[in-house]
Parts: C-alpha cells; structure tokens; sequence
C-alpha cells in the first residue's frame, strides 16, 4: 500500500507569480523511505509543507496528496490539523528554532500529546520517557524542564525525533534534520532515524542535500532540480546508474565535500 | 528568579551612588558661586565680602568636598534638599507633590500607551494587510507626526474651549487628566504600536511556530506562542520608555498648566534657584533607575534566556 502519494503537486507564489515546484509526482509505499535530494532552493522544503499543508500567505498550491488513499485537498482545516502530528509527522530542519524559546521544551511536547490523545501529564510523561531513552537521551524527566537554549542542536533534533515516536505516525517527515549540525550529532541523528524504521515500521520521507546521509537511509530516491523531478527511481539505480547530468554533478560533487562525514558514519557503524 | 533579583538590586547600589555624586558634582561645578546666587535670590540690597563669608560658613561650603557630598547625601534620604534660594520653603515641600503629579500623568498615560499600543499592535499584525492594519499605520503616521504642543492647541480649543466638556488646564478633577494623557498616549502610541507590530510578525515566521503547527496544535496556542515572545521586545521598550515620559513631560506640563515637576524645574532654572534643581535632576535620575530596574526584573521573569545568561 501506498502511504503517501503526491500526484501532480505544484506550488507558487501568488504575488510575484513564480513556480517553486512544478507538477511533481511520486509516491512513498508503506514502510519504505524516500530521500528527496537536491541543492537549497530546489522546492524540497516548500514539498514538504505542501504535503502539510503548511504554506501560508501567498503560497499557493495545486495537484493531489493523498495520505493512506485520503485527499487531503479535500479536508477542513480542523481535520487537517488532526492529521498533522498524528497522522504525518514533521521534523524540521532546526532543532535549536524548533521549540518555543520562553517555555520549557516538555511543554511542546505534553501539549502535542494532549491535543492529540488527551493524554494528562503523568500519562504523556511516561511515554515520552520512554521514547526519549530509546534515542538516546539520557534523564528525560530533566530535559524536559529544559529550556531550547540549555541544550545542543543535536539533542533538539532527538527530542523531535521522541516525539515522533510517542505520536506513532503514518508518515515521518524530516526537512533536512541533520542540516545544522555537526558531523557527531549528525551521526548519532542519523543513527536513530535509522532504529526509528526499524521499530516503528512506518514510512520516512526524508529530505537532504547530503548525499551520505541519504545514502545511509534511504531505499528510493527522488532528485530534484528547480522545482521539478529530474529523476527517481530506488537508491541503487539512482546512485549506481545515473543518466542524468544533475544527479551526476551531485554525486560527484558529495565525493569531494563528504568524505569527513563519510569516514566518521563508517568508522562508527 | 530570586538570585538574580537579588544580584539586580545589588547592582543598583553602585548606580544610585555614582547617580547621586554626579548630580552633587554638577552643581558644584557651575561657575556661580551659591552664596552669592542666594544672596541674589533674597534681594539682599547690599552683598559685602563679610556677608559671603558668613553665608558660605552657613551653607557648609567651607568643609572639605567629600564631607560635603556625605553630609548632604545623608540629607537626601531624610528627604531634606534644603530651602529654596527663592521663597526659603523647604524644597521637598515644593518638589515632593510636583512629583507626584508627574508620576500620576506619567503612570497613567503609560498604561494608555501601553495598552494600545499592545493591542494595536497585535491585531494589525495577525491581520496583516488587512484594512484595519493598512487604516491604524495610515492614522498612526499622521498623528505621530503631529508636535505634541500642536496637537495639544487643537484639543483644547476644540474639546475645552468650543464644546466646553473638559476643563482647559490645572490639575483639579479627574477630567483635568484626559487631554494631557491623550497627548501623550497619541504620540508613543504611534511610535510603540510599531514596535510590537513587527515584533509579531518577525515571530510568525519563526520556525517554532510552523513546527507547532506540524505538531497539530490549535492555531489559539500557535498564536498565544507567537504573543508570548513578541512581547517580550514590547516590554523591554515599554521598560525604557516611562523614564523618558517622565524626563519629557515639560512641554506638555507647560501646555496644559500642569503642577508637576517639568513646570518645577523651568521655574527654578530661569531663577538659579539651585537647591530644587539638584533635587529635581536627583529624583528623576533615582526614578530611571528604579523603573529600569523594575522592568529589568519583569523582563527576566517572562524570558528565561535572560534570566541564566545573567544570573
């Protein structure tokens, strides 16, 4: 089954009339991820907040996303916003931004929960426990009486990644997670994405410009180029056999820019 | 919270002394020599070298510099600043009530400036592009751009003088308090509404709110997020911005007959009258102080970054 399909997707802005992608199709099946790769500015991100329905203002949008065979188009917002978090999840890409910096981060996240499940405090923070010791985050009833700016980035973008896993979503979406951080934290985020699938099982779209982190994780990939799809296909034909001048010109440029990055996810792995 | 109120008060000890010291230094720097200028004030028909002398003796002048600025400090906190050079009342007779009645038009009009401009700013900014946000930027230009002695001449021509419904000056009724705080008001609301405005729509944009969106929470909590630290910027200003009310309420204070300090003070400077304008640059000086410390404190408590980059 097809968790998420995107059918024909285009997005603009209405105010200066420009195109940020162009009818882009593909589709996430069930349990499978799908890197979308690309330089800044190819429309990755605007995708994923497409697929939210999260773009605001003058952005506009056009095509089908169906998630598990529902078009979301066609919902409220009030249903809509049931199935964000719940339903599709999204990580974004800076975790050191991502939380309301007057409120301790566990507010986020019991409000997420309780909006959601209806879940009281003591019944959230059990769960969150042990969702945050499965990332690796040690004392978790402490860090949630933490403040954004009392921890790393890395640390942020694991506490996002907790909550995905107390949410139990169809579909994780991650916006370029490991953009803004160093290459350990990059490693070690990487590293629970990848037992995030491995325990939940549930579909990841995942969107970098790293080439190695891709790689790592991904099973299918799409390449996008000036808000259009200029390949896809699964990960070995797109990295093994590319026709394409883009994705050539991106691998061979991962291998001069990544290999710091590269000998660090082997030596560890 | 209460390390760093208590590091924050420690800290207005050295303020307040070098406040106090520098206003002392002040006056005695000024070339005239204050047994004369007393002597001067009192119409003393014929000022003879004796007559100096002995004044200075009476005044203290004579005592080394520091015993001075000690003798009259510890004065200060008994509230005694001496007599006026002018009518020999006591200054804090004079002083203290002017103070008050500038503190109350400060105080309120704040709260006027304060509230609007919070809720002027909000609205226009949630409804950003909107008529009323186009309408209340349009409207705020205009008045802001408008004196406030200019503004003041129009209201009391037409609101006291023409419609007689308010009393043209002085301060005796609560109905005295309406046009001297709408000049006011008008004129930082103007300035401040801004302020929170973009305040708010820099946060909009923020990734925290979007994440809380993605999270599927109710766009009332995205927005009491965004409002929460959008206003902490606004109270910062709103901190900075009473002192200086209160500094520059002397146009309007002449304006509108006002008893308060503004009126005091140009009074005093106009006659040398040196006693009232050493307690009025004291006060208003502790008075900056201590709102700035006040507001320093209430920032910290809303915004917790400053609290442990500080404390």
């Amino acid at each position: 089954m097809n968790t998420l399909e995107v059918k024909g997707l285009s997005v603009w802005d209405e105010a200066t009339g420009s195109a940020i992608v162009r009818d882009s199709s593909f589709v996430l099946r069930q349990g499978r991820c799908l890197a979308i790769v690309g330089e800044s500015g190819s429309g990755k991100s605007m995708t994923c907040k497409a697929i939210m329905r999260l773009n605001r203002g003058t952005i506009r949008q056009s095509g089908r996303v169906l998630l598990n065979g529902e078009d979301i188009g066609e919902l409220s917002e009030a249903e809509m916003r049931k199935r964000r978090g719940k339903n599709v999840c999204m990580i974004v890409q800076n975790g050191m931004a991502a939380f309301d910096p007057s409120r301790p981060v566990g507010v986020h996240l019991r409000e997420t929960l309780r909006t959601h499940f209806g879940w009281g405090r003591s019944e959230a923070e059990g769960v969150l426990r042990v969702a945050m010791e499965s990332v690796m985050l040690r004392e978790p009833l402490e860090l949630m009486n933490k403040y954004p700016h009392q921890l790393s980035g890395g640390m942020l973008q694991r506490v996002m990644i907790a909550l995905a896993l107390a949410l139990r979503p169809d579909v994780i979406i991650a916006d370029e997670p490991t953009t803004a951080l160093d290459a350990i934290s990059q490693y070690e985020v990487v590293e629970q994405f990848v037992r995030l699938r491995e325990e939940m099982g549930c579909s990841l779209l995942f969107v970098s410009h790293d080439l190695g982190v891709v790689k790592k994780i991904a099973d299918d990939v799409v390449v996008m180029k000036d808000g259009m799809i200029v390949e896809s296909g699964s990960l070995e034909a797109v990295f093994g056999g590319s026709r394409h001048s883009y994705t050539q010109y991106l691998l061979s440029s991962r291998l001069t820019l990544s290999r710091h990055f590269q000998s660090i996810m082997e030596g560890g792995a | 919270m209460a390390p760093y109120i208590a590091r924050r008060l420690l800290l207005t000890v050295p303020l307040l002394i070098v406040v106090s010291f520098v206003t002392f230094l002040l006056i005695r720097l000024s070339p005239m020599d204050p047994a004369e200028v007393v002597l001067q004030a009192q119409e003393t028909p014929q000022i003879t070298e004796e007559l100096l002398a002995q004044t200075r003796e009476e005044l203290g002048m004579n005592d080394p510099f520091l015993l001075q600025y000690a003798n009259w400090l510890m004065s200060c906190f008994r509230l005694d600043f001496g007599e006026s050079y002018v009518s020999g009342q006591p200054v804090w007779s004079l002083i203290g009530p002017a103070f008050a009645n500038t503190l109350s038009l400060t105080l309120i009009s704040s709260v006027f400036i304060i509230v609007l401009s919070t809720l002027l700013g909000v609205v226009s900014a949630l409804r950003e592009g909107s008529l009323a946000d186009k309408s209340t930027r349009g409207l705020s230009f205009f008045l802001t751009a408008i004196p406030s002695y200019g503004l003041a001449s129009v209201l009391i021509w037409l609101l006291a003088v023409k419609l007689d419904w308010l009393p043209t000056s002085g301060m005796d009724s609560a109905a005295s308090f309406v046009l001297p705080v709408a000049v006011i008001a008008v004129n930082y609301v103007g300035i401040y509404f801004r302020t929170v405005r973009s305040s708010v729509l820099s946060n909009k944009n923020e990734e925290y709110v979007l994440y809380a969106r993605a999270s599927g929470l109710s766009e009332r909590a995205v927005t009491m997020r965004i409002l929460r630290n959008s206003l902490q910027v606004a109270v910062a200003i709103f901190g900075m911005s009473i002192p200086i009310i209160l500094g520059s309420t002397v146009v309007i204070e002449n304006v509108f007959a006002w008893p308060g300090l503004g009126r005091l003070s140009v009074k005093a400077i106009l006659s040398r009258d040196f006693p009232i304008i050493q307690a009025y640059v004291l006060i208003v000086a502790v008075a900056f102080v201590v709102i700035n410390t006040v507001s320093d404190i209430v920032n910290a408590a809303i915004n917790p970054k400053l609290r442990s980059e500080r404390a």
